[in-house]
């Protein structure tokens, strides 16, 4: 016990002292504010811009229609032709030239409108433009037949369907997006975090095989050990820059918002449309909302099943980087690892917000390689405790299992140079 | 003289590969053990086996009488041919670490490391990254790591390779200090000179059997073939040489003299005393040399290697 002691020691003071994981460490959260940063201000940047767009009217029915918004202006052209209007356009450098010609037929007029532009033109621009000839025309003609248009504007009604269970507990229509994204983003991070450190554990496997130090020191210790500690190891350094992108994160954002007064929080909304449901009592709502998530069951599950899935794969990692001798002959061995968790994203992202509790979602939240990370997906959605356990145990049964082979293909790996090992021959070392 | 180490009908096969075929050796206590073959013969295998890094078929290996138990580690010292240092550590970090996990505490390692960095003449490496290190230079940390908690089983695999001939005296004089303290030396190498030169035991494993094993000298003298090299000064050589050749075998010789001696090897019979062809050589010739041909280990072992 004490040498696992001195190994986790050893390991994590490696990982922790390297150039990189301190580079790793200090710069992510810094590129990550720093890149949210440079997004808010692009996106602020684009909306300052004012465009002017020439309008060349010749029926004269739009006139009301373009009226100069705080990005998009409006400069209507009279009494000239469509060739010199071009011309002005041109030299004035305006944004484009909208066309409107003259026409007898208000049917006809909507296939025949032209906008000119150098380059491509925006697309916000376009539809902004599309949506204002749109309602102007629309009104044109139910004026032309005789509609009368207060009567249509006082019958418009916008529906707000208040959303409760039977609790009397309000929830926001967005109710399913935040708890996608809560469990979205947490399985995405422990995959992420079995890739890294998995392959750092790899990497470290080999190399001690490479230097030759494995067997001066598993002439002192027993190779399981060795393994188990460069494990722990490794994980208690993953989760101590985590713990440092938290806090460093946290810091970052306070400072940032206060000091140069942004406001983040369309960037934090991903869509115009959700923007719209989220008036101030929507708002609320969404806050409600995330607290009434199962945090507290997320965490725990969170770290249960991150040192299930983590050691899991680790140890299979470890195996691997035992089998061979080289980093560039990991890769035939990399198929048990990358396919599982690529299928454990997938099933997350498309059978898990479909429908949370169906036979796919459950399946998989249920079959150890996969469960740990569509599980967690599953959490925000409500699931029974007990299917958390069973989940919890079968990931930690095939644990004991994976740790028991690896150690195994670990035992004879590291001691065998020069072989390219084949599946078969890693199936001849369990009997070893 | 009781055995340190006994092995007992050891046998390790890898799948079909037979590793290790029942061998049985006794290391005495006190003494430097030569573990002789050629390459793929076994040792490695037979030497992971004491470190406990493989676990035999079947048979025991004893150590100081007691079936081998985790808390042997302790008392080995194991110094693999393949060996190596973690590149980016430090060295005194590094030697600390390899010391604790063989049991020293951490104040005891340090202060050993001291003693034996200042011994060694490596005091102001402590510091210093194996990286920035020779490979020479290394291969002193590596021996230092081996000693330093004392055991009274050390393991040597090729421990010279590697070493300028300045250094690898040095190791040897270490070597035979350890052994002076009391430690018993398990000695692994193809340099058949430096066994002859320190070895007192050998046992020879060929094939995954173990062939020959013994006292040296024991050996020697079961591998003697009573042959003589002998230098005479005559004035005639032709005439003695025939009649030698007729009573005796006789073959050429070649050695250093000073004078234009016949030099040749002559073969008794094996129940023969020398002292009678002493007798017989006085009333030919003036013997100006005349000794017993010793077989070296080397030979020993090319003959048995190619006999088996």
């Amino acid at each position: 016990m004490k040498n696992l002691r001195l190994i986790i020691k050893r390991e994590f003071n490696s990982r922790v002292r390297n150039k990189s994981f301190i580079v790793m460490t200090i710069l992510s959260p810094l590129i990550l504010v720093g890149m949210i940063f440079l997004v808010v201000y692009l996106s602020g940047l684009n909306s300052e811009e004012v465009r002017t767009v020439a309008v060349l009217d010749e029926t004269q029915l739009f006139v009301k229609a373009f009226d100069d918004t705080e990005n998009l202006k409006f400069k209507q052209l009279t009494d000239i032709d469509l060739e010199a209007a071009k011309t002005i356009s041109e030299t004035s450098e305006y944004h484009g030239l909208l066309y409107i010609p003259k026409t007898q037929d208000l049917t006809q007029l909507d296939k025949n409108i032209q906008f000119f532009i150098e380059g491509s033109p925006s697309v916000s621009t376009i539809q902004s433009i599309e949506r204002r000839l749109n309602s102007n025309l629309t009104n044109l003609k139910l004026e032309n037949d005789g509609v009368d248009l207060v009567k249509i504007e006082t019958s418009k009604t916008n529906v707000d369907i208040k959303i409760e269970n039977y609790q009397g507990e309000q929830t926001s229509k967005m109710s399913s997006w935040i708890k996608a994204i809560f469990g979205g983003a947490a399985g995405y991070l422990l995959m992420m975090f079995i890739i890294i450190y998995g392959n750092m554990v790899m990497r470290s496997v080999i190399e001690e095989k490479t230097n030759r130090i494995i067997e001066i020191i598993i002439s002192s210790v027993k190779p399981y050990h060795l393994m188990m500690g460069k494990i722990i190891g490794t994980s208690l350094a993953g989760v101590t820059q985590f713990l440092i992108w938290v806090v460093l994160g946290g810091i970052l954002m306070v400072i940032a918002t206060s000091v140069f007064g942004l406001n983040l929080e369309p960037s934090t909304m991903p869509s115009q449309e959700m923007m719209d449901q989220a008036n101030a009592s929507g708002m609320q709502a969404v806050l409600y909302d995330i607290a009434r998530l199962p945090i507290a069951t997320l965490i725990i599950s969170f770290l249960i099943f991150f040192i299930g899935g983590y050691f899991l794969y680790s140890s299979i990692y470890a195996a691997i980087g035992a089998a061979v001798d080289n980093e560039t002959d990991t890769q035939q061995f990399m198929f048990p690892i990358i396919i599982p968790l690529m299928l454990a994203m997938y099933v997350g992202f498309f059978a898990v917000i479909e429908n949370p509790h169906g036979s796919v979602a459950v399946i998989f939240s249920h079959i150890p390689l996969t469960s740990p990370i569509v599980m967690l997906m599953r959490i925000p959605f409500g699931v029974p405790w007990w299917e958390i356990l069973i989940s919890m145990l079968l990931l930690f049964a095939t644990f004991a299992l994976v740790v028991w082979f690896a150690a195994k293909i670990y035992r004879v790996g590291i001691l065998m140079y020069g072989k390219k090992p084949t599946y078969k021959e890693l199936y001849k070392w369990l009997k070893y | 003289m009781s055995n340190i180490l006994v092995a007992n009908q050891v046998t390790k096969n890898y799948g079909n590969f037979t590793a290790l075929n029942s061998i049985s050796i006794e290391v005495p206590t006190g003494s430097i053990f030569g573990l002789l073959g050629p390459n793929g013969a076994g040792k490695t295998t037979f030497i992971r086996i004491i470190n406990q890094i493989t676990m035999p078929d079947s048979g025991t290996v004893f150590l100081d009488g007691e079936a081998l138990q985790p808390h042997h580690i302790q008392q080995i010292g194991y110094l693999p041919e393949e060996r190596g240092l973690y590149k980016s550590m430090k060295v005194g970090e590094q030697a600390l670490y390899l010391a604790q996990l063989k049991g020293l505490s951490k104040s005891q390692a340090k202060q050993r490391l001291k003693y034996w960095f200042d011994r060694l003449d490596i005091g102001n490496w402590w510091d210093k990254k194996i990286e920035e290190l020779s490979k020479g230079m290394a291969q002193k940390v590596q021996f230092i790591v081996t000693v330093l908690h004392e055991p009274k089983l050390l393991i040597f695999d090729e421990p010279f390779s590697g070493f300028d001939p300045v250094n690898a005296n040095l190791i040897k004089d270490e070597i035979l200090e350890l052994r002076n303290q009391g430690a018993t030396i398990i000695f692994s190498t193809h340099r058949m000179e430096s066994v002859e030169e320190l070895c007192d035991h050998i046992a020879l494993i060929n094939n995954a059997n173990k062939v020959l094993d013994g006292k040296v000298t024991d050996i020697k003298k079961t591998y003697k073939s009573n042959t003589f090299e002998v230098g005479l000064k005559t004035n005639d050589p032709e005439t003695l040489k025939n009649e030698l050749t007729q009573k005796f075998q006789v073959t050429p010789a070649t050695f250093k003299s000073l004078d234009e001696d016949l030099k040749l090897k002559i073969k008794i019979d094996s129940n023969a005393n020398p002292n009678e062809l002493i007798n017989y050589l006085i009333t030919k010739a003036q013997i100006n040399h005349f000794v017993e041909v010793i077989p070296s280990v080397n030979d020993i072992f090319i003959q048995t290697v190619s006999n088996s």
